[in-house]
């Protein structure tokens, strides 16, 4: 009657009803990824809740020209041309160097070889480095050294100070592994029946490239600059001494001018200010526009790269 | 990728050939001349050839006129360039203020030290004028530059230690969960969902920590000091949570799936099979991540520039006002005169940071090649 409790339970899986360690260990792991979901969640709902009362068009086109600590007439439209237009130059420096590095990689490079492997060490030490090394190199190679030798014999410094043009140029050194990360993978994404379908009517390989191979992998160099954009709109300490400016009644005229910042502002605001209660306002409302900025930018790199894997798998 | 130039390749292919390959040495002249520009402006320094003291010795005019020129121009520290646009009668004026200079100077014990000396920089120092606790000061400004590293690393360490005991724990566990445990579905979206978080800029971090966690940390714990170690310490966590978790998740990925069958197969449990089979034989990919994380940690700025209170002190208290490299020379560079002692000292920490940093990648790059490398079974 009572052999069948005193029967050994039976082994093989799904034996035990319960198993206890197997709920504990997936249910700490998932709660830690819920956690930082939590804090995501959480920065981005703070400041969308107190910038939002702000957040105004007039103070997106407004300019800082009044009073820019002025909660009712502080207005963030240099800052926004600003960082729109570092990010932009620096596009102009990053893409082509990026993709052709990228080219060289996957269409040229012996994979085994010493400079392939070298190049590969350095684009991923160069995503490594400090932002603020950057800064520094940048004051000291485009400002001191280039900038003063294009300066030679001049009594005032045109170029040797710090500018848009070198703000840019130093943001484009930091952003270039992702731009070459980015466009490899979509490189890497194309079949090679592509290519040798290309050869085979008689094409050659520089054809096969600029007329096969980067229109197909058009997307993955979307991604790149989207994301190097995305990153370099950000950040402020490679921009601190080589371009940005604390305050300009002017808006950048020319390569060699300095610019106001839309994250170099956060900075400003939030340690700078006479009244920091009284700025609260301003400080999240600009916060929001840059979280905007970025999150935005992201999100389309997020999909787009979402579309070229998905292409990928299908393709092999 | 496998199809080769023919052997009859037009000149214009064999340019573009050429061109494409010299583009592509970017990155390597880029790391290259990172270290070198950065090193330049502050090997003066590093060779012993600054001097930072208040009086400087100084010699008189007759034996100033008795030196070789190369002598000269080390004596009035001046570059060689400079040194060439000078006519005698300039270089008699700088000598001659320097010999009043040094009649004026402070008659203290303190005010002759050149204070760019190394044992300056790192060993302990009584200075006349601080208490006799602080035998480590960095103080740039005043009379006397005091330049000591020793406080600015130990507040690097200290922030980056919070940071990877906040971090390290919630990344991992996450990667495992992601990778391993989460269906297929949820884990399309967490993975892009927490990589996310890297696309929240620093000094957005920094804000953070500052206006909304200081405030809320300190009702919690109930410190002194708003702005200390422990909060720019978590705040900077947030910041490499995305690093360490897209790496371990990358290594415990790549671990084969037949693996996991395999131990699956013989009656183990997912999470068996998770904790006992992948992690180990993904071991030293988590390891490369906490060493890719130490090193975004230490290199970030505007998070510990803005939450670390920014006070030069030698502490051991997680809870008291700290200043990191970093934190240092994003605030301080504006302020130093170009090529000083002092603005050469901020590229000398900048340059000890990236020789930091670029040993850290290394060591996580080469780690993580070679467990894929064993993982796809290429190894020897």
């Amino acid at each position: 009657m009572n052999s069948a409790s005193s029967k050994p339970a039976p082994l093989g899986f799904r034996s035990r009803g319960f198993d206890f360690a197997s709920f504990a260990f997936t249910g700490i792991t998932g709660l830690a990824t819920l956690f930082i979901l939590l804090i995501l969640g959480i920065i981005l709902a703070n400041i969308a809740w107190h910038g939002w009362g702000t957040f105004s068009w007039r103070f997106l086109t407004g300019s800082a020209d009044q009073d820019m600590f002025d909660v009712n007439k502080a207005g963030v439209l240099p800052m926004l041309i600003g960082t729109t237009l570092r990010v932009m130059l620096m596009t102009l420096f990053v893409v082509p160097i990026g993709v052709i590095t990228a080219v060289y990689l996957t269409e040229y490079a012996n994979s085994t070889a010493l400079t392939t492997r070298i190049i590969r060490g350095a684009v991923n030490n160069l995503a490594g480095v400090p932002s603020i090394v950057f800064g520094l190199f940048g004051l000291g190679f485009f400002i001191s050294f280039i900038g003063g030798a294009l300066d030679a014999g001049a009594t005032e410094p045109h170029w040797g100070k710090p500018a848009i043009l070198w703000a840019s140029l130093t943001l484009a050194v930091m952003t270039l592994p992702l731009v070459i990360v980015a466009t490899e993978e979509s490189l890497r994404a194309i079949t090679p029946g592509l290519r040798e379908a290309s050869l085979a009517l008689g094409a050659t390989k520089l054809e096969t490239i600029l007329k096969i191979v980067l229109p197909e992998a058009l997307p993955g160099i979307l991604t790149g600059g989207i994301l190097a954009v995305g990153r370099a709109g950000g950040e402020v300490a490679p921009i601190l001494f080589t371009g940005a400016a604390y305050y300009m009644r002017d808006l950048p005229k020319g390569p060699t001018d300095q610019f106001m910042d839309l994250g170099y502002h956060v900075f400003i605001l939030s340690t700078q200010s006479p009244d920091i209660e009284k700025t609260r306002p301003i400080l999240f409302a600009t916060v929001l526009a840059l979280l905007l900025l970025t999150l935005s930018l992201n999100l389309v790199a997020v999909i787009v790269r979402a579309r070229v894997r998905k292409k990928m798998r299908a393709g092999h | 990728m496998g199809i080769h130039r023919g052997h009859k390749a037009r000149p214009v292919e064999w340019l573009a050939e050429k061109f494409i390959f010299l583009v592509s040495l970017t990155a390597i002249l880029m790391v290259f001349l990172i270290f070198v520009f950065v090193a330049r402006e502050a090997l003066p320094l590093a060779l012993g050839q600054m001097n930072s003291a208040a009086a400087r010795p100084a010699i008189s005019m007759e034996e100033f006129a008795k030196l070789k020129p190369a002598e000269q121009q080390l004596y009035l520290e001046l570059t060689p360039a400079e040194f060439k646009r000078m006519d005698k009668e300039a270089l008699d004026s700088l000598a001659e203020v320097r010999l009043e200079e040094a009649k004026e100077a402070p008659k203290d014990k303190d005010a002759t030290v050149n204070t760019t000396e190394w044992r300056y920089l790192l060993g302990e120092h009584q200075w006349s004028d601080s208490s006799p606790l602080d035998r480590y000061v960095w103080q740039p400004i005043g009379r006397i530059h005091k330049y000591n590293l020793v406080p600015l690393i130990i507040g690097s360490l200290k922030t980056t230690l919070v940071a990877l005991l906040f971090s390290v724990p919630l990344a991992l566990a996450a990667a495992i969960y992601v990778s391993q445990l989460a269906p297929p579905t949820l884990k399309e979206w967490l993975k892009p969902a927490i990589e996310m978080l890297s696309a929240v800029p620093s000094v957005v971090l920094g804000f953070f920590g500052l206006i909304i966690l200081a405030s809320f940390l300190q009702g919690v714990f109930g410190y002194q000091s708003r702005l200390n170690a422990f909060v720019a310490g978590i705040a900077l966590g947030l910041a490499v949570i995305p690093v360490v978790f897209s790496i371990a998740e990358d290594a415990l990925t790549s671990v084969p799936r037949s693996y996991t069958q395999a131990a699956l197969a013989l009656g183990a449990s997912k999470w068996q099979a998770a904790w006992q089979i992948v992690l180990p034989a993904a071991a030293p990919g988590v390891f490369a991540a906490v060493v890719l994380g130490f090193g975004r940690a230490i290199g970030e700025t505007m998070v510990v520039l803005m939450a670390s209170g920014n006070a030069s002190i030698i502490s051991m208290s997680l809870f008291d006002s700290t200043r990191s490299i970093t934190a240092t020379i994003a605030a301080e560079l504006a302020e130093a005169v170009f090529g000083g002692h002092h603005y050469r000292i901020l590229f000398l920490i900048g340059a000890l940071l990236f020789i930091v940093t670029f040993l850290t990648n290394l060591a996580g790059d080469l780690i993580m090649h070679r467990l894929k490398d064993r993982l796809e079974g290429k190894a020897k």
